[in-house]
């Protein structure tokens, strides 16, 4: 007889019948009535089907930052489970996957993944273990403190019995869930640590991997928008007849958005699009600019603003410093450019709808689809696919919105794809921003006064209003209002100003800007007290902050100090931002006619326990090139109210032949895991720009690097 | 009426000749590991195989490769066999994954001419890919990697 686990109820059944045969099979018998049949779900996050499969469901989305894996090897870990038989799904929206660490919210983002989930999935794994030990040791009529789990299986220590995860589902199912279940000692962590193979990753190469631009479901058409150039703008009229005469197109409808035409796939929906004539209302924002932007800011910096830190005097200080510096740090509008564009499918009936869509936040998706669709959000599914990066442009609910209202007013499914240029035309920008820096140094060449005024517009307002506080939205300040230094007087205010451009969260959000302005300026006031960047750093921290950790980290492994090759030149940077430490060394040169070459960069990370080191180098990695192609030359500019650049002519990204080498260094820790998948930007602007002044004497105040003619006279 | 040979398999599909092959792989054929990124080559995200050689398929008409022997990532080798998939598996390339179908079928294009790709050779041939992700490091490294398991060593 084979083994009772892979028993199907069937034959179960059959071999009831025959119980009366004899004292072997009634023996078998007994084993057979142990054959669970039942799933063992304790909590929302662990399934254990009687075949001894393990599935962790996953409540965060897959962008490329390894939750797949590293959130599972959290229960894992705890679980005892055999990690080569750990299947992983993503969950539905349910409120029961909200985060109680962000409100209640199901989303993905700032870097919170693995460490607002440390305990609770450890948690998860740590319940469902003691459950399973507690039902073998009862099976056995043993004390459970005499049973191990490893490997799916629990072991009776004394006599060297076995059950397996699988065998015990529909016993441990009849137990109470342990609310405090007692979790390993990190010395103790088997998986936690290593580097786990990716599990999404595989059919990531072969074209399996399903994103939302991929998803398909019978009679499924494919829908594509006009919207109006200019933010905020309507349609005002339009005529269909030539876009309904391409073949292939089979309904034009206007939305709130603009005008949609559906086809049977994307050509002839993007052919009747181009054959659409609309006359828009352009609303408010025509006559929007980035120079009238500018100048509105620079006015407002000439006033105070809601005060973020207010530490000793700073404007008096400043007053009596032995040297005074003054600068204006400006920072572009910036794209989030994730390689698939911006892709939903929704199919609406009188009593449900489903959406199949990358998204970052499911139950923001499941609220919009609710709204548009007229229905409530527990009649909205949300299937969640991978995502072809997310950095927070995915955040948002737009394409959700634009495809359920075509969905419904189609009445068929419906694809929605988003072209290039619509995606790099309609996005939430990373916030434009006007600072105003001085700084005051003491005969020594010691800080003694920072003051930093900055004004952009407000990401909260529009997103989490919550987030503003006293007249400030902390997004905004993030990088500026914290930085670390032993300066004994510093004074930063931000003012908040809405400009008609939409805004929204990108990778590292306000610390993208503020490391930038603040490293670089700490610089600046290095250069003029005659002081090393590197060492002002370590004098203005104390010996134990892991600030200074990192930065010491970082200049050692990139010989701070010691000879570089002919014409490399190198910059340093640090800025604790989502929990974690990163400081980058960069190596640049600078040819006679200007062109900046990044060589090397290398970064030092401190972000608590690691959960998989090669997860981490690669969002450090990862990270770097993001913060390069900002760097360099990301700029979104405004024109007439609409986005001047529409594709990667004029939106360009950092290609291979321009990356790095990138060294990552881990500071080994005991603290509970920061995030990683936004730390690494904030120091790489400033630690180029830093390298460029050291190769140049040129100080960038604005980006990008483009716009500065480095050229030698 | 076009006809087409993707991935050794005859198909024969409706669609306006100048529709791009990537809409007709993602549309008619349901084949959609190959991606849409940009629409104007200026991606690579689409990248497949016509003859051996690796082209946009965003930007070439149906009606140039009628007839031509068409690979796409689903088609690359059987069981994920090649070694660019293998080496981008042990070198764990892929962030979101979403440009690395083009990425694998534009280092499986230089392999098959350049057995031992240099840096530079590698650079050449690779800057037509772009990864918002920033995998570029680990590309190089599963490039060598993947020259090596080819030349069996």
């Amino acid at each position: 007889m084979s083994s009772p686990a892979r028993l199907s109820r069937r034959s179960f059944v059959k071999g009831s019948v025959v119980a009366g045969a004899g004292l072997t099979i009634a023996f078998d018998l007994r084993k057979l009535a142990r054959a669970a049949t039942e799933p063992f779900a304790p909590n929302a996050w662990v399934r254990i089907t009687p075949d001894n499969l393990v599935t962790i469901i996953v409540d965060k989305s897959d962008m490329g930052q390894g939750v797949l894996t590293s959130m599972p090897m959290l229960i894992a870990e705890e679980l005892e489970a055999d990690w080569s038989t750990i299947k992983v799904e993503t969950a539905p929206a349910n409120p029961k996957y909200g985060n109680p660490a962000l409100g209640g919210l199901q989303l993905t983002g700032g870097s919170f993944s693995v460490r607002t989930s440390w305990l609770r999935f450890r948690k998860a794994g740590a319940a469902a273990k003691e459950m399973l030990v507690e039902a073998a040791a009862r099976e056995w009529a043993v004390p459970p403190a005499t049973c191990v789990a490893e490997n799916s299986t629990v072991v009776h220590l004394p006599t060297g019995r076995r059950l397996t995860y699988g065998e015990l589902t529909d016993k441990a199912a009849r137990l109470a869930v342990p609310e405090n279940p007692k979790l390993k000692s990190p010395k103790d962590f088997k998986l936690i640590g290593k580097r786990v193979k990716r599990l999404e990753n595989p059919p990531k190469i072969d074209g399996r991997a399903v994103y939302g631009i991929d998803v398909t479901v019978p009679d499924l058409l494919v829908a594509t928008v006009a919207r109006c150039p200019v933010f905020g703008g309507k349609v005002r009229t339009f005529d269909a007849t030539a876009a309904k005469a391409v073949p292939g197109v089979r309904h034009v409808v206007q939305i709130d958005s603009g005008i949609a035409v559906v086809g049977a796939g994307y050509w002839p929906a993007k052919l009747g699009r181009d054959a659409l004539v609309i006359e828009w209302d352009e609303g408010p924002n025509a006559s929007v600019s980035s120079a009238g932007i500018r100048k509105m800011f620079e006015e407002l910096t000439t006033q105070p603003g809601p005060v973020a830190r207010n530490q000793g005097d700073a404007l008096a200080s400043l007053e009596g410093a032995a040297i005074r510096l003054d600068a204006v740090y400006e920072v572009p509008y910036l794209h989030h450019a994730t390689m698939e564009p911006m892709t939903c499918t929704a199919q609406v009936r009188p009593d449900g709808c489903d959406v199949w869509v990358g998204t970052q936040w499911q139950d923001g998706t499941q609220n919009t689809a609710a709204k548009v669709a007229s229905l409530s959000p527990g009649d909205v599914r949300v299937h969640t696919t991978l995502l072809g990066g997310g950095f927070g442009r995915r955040f948002e609910q737009d394409f959700v919105a634009e495809t359920v209202a075509i969905a419904k007013a189609v009445r068929a499914p419906v694809k929605l794809i988003w072209s290039r240029e619509d995606d790099t035309r309609h996005g939430f920008y990373r916030p434009t921003t006007f600072n105003r820096l001085s700084g005051g140094l003491n005969g020594d060449g010691m800080p003694i006064a920072w003051t930093h005024r900055i004004i952009g517009s407000s990401i909260a307002a529009r997103a989490f209003p919550a987030l503003i506080q006293n007249g400030i939205d902390g997004t905004s300040i993030e990088g500026a209002a914290n930085i670390p230094y032993a300066i004994p007087n510093i004074r930063v205010e931000s003012t908040m100003k809405e400009t008609g451009i939409p805004v929204g969260f990108w990778r590292s959000v306000g610390s993208s800007q503020n490391a930038y302005i603040t490293e670089c300026f700490l610089d600046e006031l290095a250069a003029a007290g005659g002081k090393d960047p590197y060492a002002l750093r370590r004098l203005l921290l104390p010996p134990t902050s892991r600030h200074r950790a990192v930065l010491e980290l970082a200049a050692t492994k990139a010989g701070w100090g010691t000879p570089l090759p002919p014409g490399r030149h190198r910059g340093i940077a640090a800025a604790e931002s989502f929990g974690s430490w990163v400081a980058q060394v960069a190596e640049v040169s600078v040819s006679p006619a200007g062109d900046v070459r990044v060589h090397r960069v290398v970064c030092a990370v401190d972000c608590g326990i690691v959960v998989n080191p090669d997860t981490v180098e690669a969002q450090m990695e990862g990270a770097i090139a993001f913060g390069l192609t900002a760097a360099l030359r990301g700029e979104i500019t405004i024109d007439k109210g609409r986005v001047q650049q529409s594709n990667f002519h004029d939106y360009p990204m950092l290609r291979i032949n321009e990356m790095p080498v990138v060294e990552v260094h881990t500071v080994p820790s005991t603290e509970p895991p920061g995030g990683v998948g936004e730390p690494g930007v904030p120091p790489v602007a400033p630690a180029v720009i830093n390298a460029i002044f050291a190769a140049t004497g040129k100080r960038l105040r604005s980006l990008p690097i483009t716009k500065h003619d480095l050229k030698r006279a | 009426m076009a006809k087409l040979v993707v991935n050794q398999k005859q198909y024969t599909v409706d669609v306006n000749p100048d529709t791009p092959l990537l809409w007709v792989l993602r549309d008619s054929l349901r084949l959609t590991g190959t991606k849409y990124g940009c629409g104007i080559a200026l991606c690579g995200a689409c990248t497949v195989h016509v003859e051996g050689e690796a082209i946009r398929s965003c930007v070439t008409p149906v009606s140039a490769v009628e007839g031509k022997g068409i690979t796409t990532i689903e088609g690359l080798s059987p069981a994920t066999s090649h070694p660019v998939q293998k080496a981008w598996i042990a070198e764990e390339v892929a962030q979101c994954g979403y440009c690395q179908p083009g990425q694998i079928m534009s280092a499986a294009a230089l392999l098959a001419k350049t057995k031992t790709p240099t840096d530079a050779d590698i650079d050449a041939a690779m800057a037509g890919n772009i990864c918002r992700c920033g995998t570029y490091p680990r590309i190089r490294r599963a490039i060598h990697a993947a020259a090596r398991l080819a030349g069996g060593q």
